[in-house]
């Protein structure tokens, strides 16, 4: 369903070039999971908003359902592939009610039958009638996300990207979100790329999972490996440790810049 | 969030209604945001007073005949000329026998007049060029603003003179002139804002939708700048009220008869020591006038910065 | 040096008034800390910053800070106004908050930022200053002090930043330093990092430490001990080790929530909410595992 050959996004020239993402392939076959690992940095934020067509000067071929998309995407296109934001308070209008912000891709794609596809998706994804005429700073931060993943879904598209979707969520709230997500998944066979620095995480919801550092993929690996700790790269290993908890043991702190 | 536990003595009535955490129709969502609003400008003394003051001069100058005879106002009757206060003429009479409270009143018309037509022509000239600036960036960005900074060269009162001196002095010369000066510090203001909100990921959002360029701008950005953009529009209000009776004073305004406040001071001048009413009762109004302004600007100001962010 | 606790708490409440009611952000706190590190764990809204920023004499206005003991050693903290409490700040106690980009002064070099601390509170010379500022940032394990000392805030990265706030902070040599999500805004790697050191100056000066925050792994693993809260109140106070054996069902209900590595479930228990844990418990009760 996904296949990125060769994907490359470099940011500036000269002395403040930064190469946020090089040379990063990988498939992804319909209804599967891959998740995306690594620190602020690592390029994979860059690599999902590739593949989301969000980067205009992106180098490399992007394939998905068969079709190969460029950079400047038509609007049919982008039916096809929806995303979900890391920040749920960022990605919502904050001058738009719940209504108004799902109203709005309805109105896009002139796709008609708006009251019961808005009702549709807030039942989906957990929200009821009381929400749908609150503004996003009447709503709790599950809420908020809930909104924009039926924002996502309400043009039921194949493909969906999720940026960190959990990673500002409390934790009882992040249960219920990636229980929505792993439901959603299998109630509407969704392909789903998904980024976070959260192992945890990104191993209950994906089945394959891939390393990256400084715009590098650098192993593709599974979430069983990953739990038993049998990963190859240094640096894989040392992202392992970290996300389990405090040791003062292994950590060393003397740092120059 | 918070479950009612936490909370108590939460109204009821009709304010419970606009204030309810759960709006039922898009109606009451508007409704409410607006009286939360309201609520917060209420409360600031100031900026009700200005409130109070600019909602005098609208009245002031939609119902004046009932406030002043209009006769009285353009009647020239040169043996009651330069009457002090008097309870037949509260502000005494001016060099021609008019009458100076009537000429106040409808004078305010004119000042209202100029305060909207500057109003209408600077936010959407301001927004639309600001906007886009903002928003596409690149070459766009850098024409549009060069062209905004050649309107910033231009002060206010030479260009005036220099369109009074092409048109022909008069009440519309005054505003074309005067907009045409006051327009660059709003696409400025709508272009910075632009760039703020630029990179939001709701924009982003938006784009992923396949929202046009022109709906992004019209139906999330544009809404986001208004409220800066109306703020200072009041701030201005008072230079622009400043700036008109200055081309009243100079005679490039309104033309005799009108009762324009800034002509009034300028024809009193010669009558300032020994009939002081001429000159300066016009004068405070013009002060009163453009101290609303001002202080319903800081208040919407106030009101606006404690519900960003 | 008296053996008592260096701070003591009973029954803290925060309320803040409001259009559609008054908020109760934080009722019937109690604890008290001694030389230890005490982690407060909650979700947002649970009232854990309100209650750091009330110890520290910063909830702003129309907020209500009351209680029945807040103590800070000997000073009483309940009296006290904004004159009062400038002199508590850096000298007694302290507070390090999430992102050092919002905390550190842009136009300031760092180094500087901690001197003026220094001469602030001890009313030192330039030179005295800057070398108590170049001490601090040896103490923090900055390897090249001198360099660091002069570069702007924008210039370091996240976990550099959160070294200098430490730095700044314990310059003074305060009893209590209160950390409000201090690991949150950076990679779990810094955060290891960040978490020695002040692991480390927490134990060299036998200061207490609280360690406001919401993954309650991080800690668990850190602290000695763990004070849940939910709704503005203690639910449950544990020993670090113990958490697992916790009896609340809301500590129960967030550890059976949380993702493991290696366990994986079809469905994350969800944590059911019971109205029953919004009820005022009685003054300094929680469940104690």
């Amino acid at each position: 369903m996904i296949e990125l050959d060769g994907v490359s996004v470099t940011y500036g020239a000269g002395p403040t070039l930064v190469r946020a993402a090089r040379d990063v392939s990988f498939r992804v076959p319909a209804g599967d999971a891959l998740g995306l690992v690594g620190e602020s940095g690592s390029g994979k934020s860059t690599v999902l908003r590739a593949v989301a067509g969000l980067i205009p000067h992106a180098k490399g071929i992007v394939v998905i359902d068969g079709r190969e998309l460029s950079n400047r995407r038509p609007r049919e296109s982008r039916k096809i592939i929806q995303m979900v934001f890391q920040d749920p308070y960022g990605s919502l209008h904050p001058n738009q009610t719940v209504d108004q912000t799902l109203s709005a891709p309805i109105a896009i794609h002139r796709l008609g039958n708006a009251e019961s596809r808005i009702m549709t998706a807030l039942t989906e994804v957990g929200l009821g009638r009381e929400h749908r005429y609150r503004y996003p700073h009447q709503l709790s931060g599950g809420q908020r996300q809930r909104v924009a993943i039926a924002r996502a879904l309400i043009l039921e598209p194949k493909v969906l990207l999720l940026d960190e979707p959990t990673s500002a969520l409390d934790v009882s709230v992040q249960a219920e979100i990636l229980n929505l997500l792993t439901r959603l998944r299998r109630d509407h066979g969704l392909t789903m790329l998904m980024v976070s620095h959260d192992l945890a995480v990104i191993a209950h919801i994906c089945d394959r999972i891939g390393v990256m550092h400084s715009g590098r993929l650098l192993e593709m690996t599974t979430a069983a490996a990953l739990a038993e700790g049998r990963v190859t790269d240094p640096y894989s290993q040392q992202l392992l440790r970290a996300n389990q908890g405090f040791d003062a043991s292994g950590v060393v702190i003397d740092v120059t810049a | 969030m918070s479950a009612t536990g936490l909370r108590f003595g939460a109204p009821t009535g009709w304010r419970g209604w606009l204030l309810d955490a759960a709006p039922a129709s898009r109606r009451q969502a508007r409704l409410g945001r607006w009286y939360r609003a309201w609520l917060g400008l209420y409360r600031n003394g100031l900026a009700m007073t200005g409130l109070v003051i600019v909602l005098a001069l609208v009245l002031v100058a939609i119902f004046a005949p009932l406030f002043a005879n209009h006769a009285a106002a353009f009647t020239q009757t040169l043996q009651d000329r330069l009457q002090p206060v008097s309870w037949a003429h509260p502000f005494g009479t001016d060099e021609l026998g008019r009458d100076i409270y009537a000429r106040v009143i409808f004078g305010s018309r004119i000042t209202l007049t100029i305060v909207a037509l500057v109003s209408v022509i600077v936010v959407p000239v301001g927004l639309g060029i600001g906007l886009p600036a903002g928003y596409f960036g690149g070459w766009i960005d850098a024409v549009l603003m060069r062209i905004t900074d050649i309107f910033l060269a231009f002060p206010r009162l030479v260009l005036a003179l220099a369109f009074a001196a092409a048109l022909g002095p008069g009440i519309e010369n005054a505003v074309i002139a005067i907009s045409l000066t006051a327009w660059p510090p709003y696409a400025r203001l709508a272009r910075a804002e632009t760039l703020t909100r630029r990179n939001a990921e709701f924009i982003e959002a938006a784009e992923l939708q396949g929202a046009s360029h022109l709906r992004i701008l019209f139906t999330q950005i544009m809404p986001l700048s208004l409220p800066s953009v109306i703020i200072r529009l009041t701030l201005d209000m008072a230079g622009i009220i400043l700036t008109a009776a200055g081309l009243g004073f100079l005679g490039l305004g309104a033309q005799p008869p009108a009762p324009e406040w800034g002509a009034m001071v300028s024809s009193g001048r010669q009558y300032l020591l020994d009939q002081w009413w001429v000159a300066t009762i016009p004068g405070i109004a013009i002060f009163i006038v453009s101290l609303g302004f001002n202080l319903l600007g800081d208040g919407l100001r106030d009101v606006s910065d404690s519900r960003a962010g | 040096m008296n053996g008592g606790p260096l701070l003591t708490i009973r029954n803290l409440r925060v309320v803040y008034p409001g259009d559609d009611g008054d908020f109760r952000a934080v009722r019937n706190v109690s604890f008290s800390l001694g030389r230890e590190r005490l982690g407060i764990v909650g979700e947002s809204g649970s009232g854990k910053s309100t209650t750091g920023r009330a110890i520290m004499g910063l909830i702003p206005y129309p907020g209500r800070v009351e209680a029945d003991v807040m103590r800070l050693g000997e000073t009483d903290l309940l009296g006290l106004d904004e004159k009062g409490f400038r002199r508590l700040r850096g000298k007694r106690i302290a507070m390090v908050l999430q992102d050092p980009k919002f905390s550190l002064d842009p136009v300031m070099t760092v180094g500087k930022q901690i001197a003026e601390t220094h001469r602030y509170h001890f009313r030192s010379s330039k030179q005295a200053a800057r070398t108590a500022a170049l001490e601090m940032l040896e103490a923090v394990h900055i390897r090249d002090p001198a360099r660091v000392y002069d570069q702007y805030a924008h210039q370091v990265s996240g976990g550099m930043g959160q070294r200098i706030m430490i730095a700044m902070m314990l310059i003074a040599g305060p009893d209590i330093l209160i950390a409000d999500e201090p690991t949150s805004a950076l990679d779990v790697s810094v955060q290891q990092q960040v978490l020695a050191i002040m692991d480390e100056m927490v134990k060299s000066r036998g200061m207490g430490l609280i360690l406001i925050s919401h993954n309650l792994h991080l800690v668990a693993s850190f602290c000695d001990r763990v004070l849940v809260m939910y709704a503005g109140q203690i639910v449950e106070i544990c020993d670090a080790g113990r958490l697992q054996a916790a009896r609340h069902p809301y500590t129960r209900g967030l550890l059976t929530a949380l993702p493991e590595l290696g366990r994986r479930r079809a469905e994350l228990p969800q944590l059911l909410r019971d109205p029953e844990w919004l009820i005022d418990l009685p003054a300094g009760v929680g469940a104690a595992c």
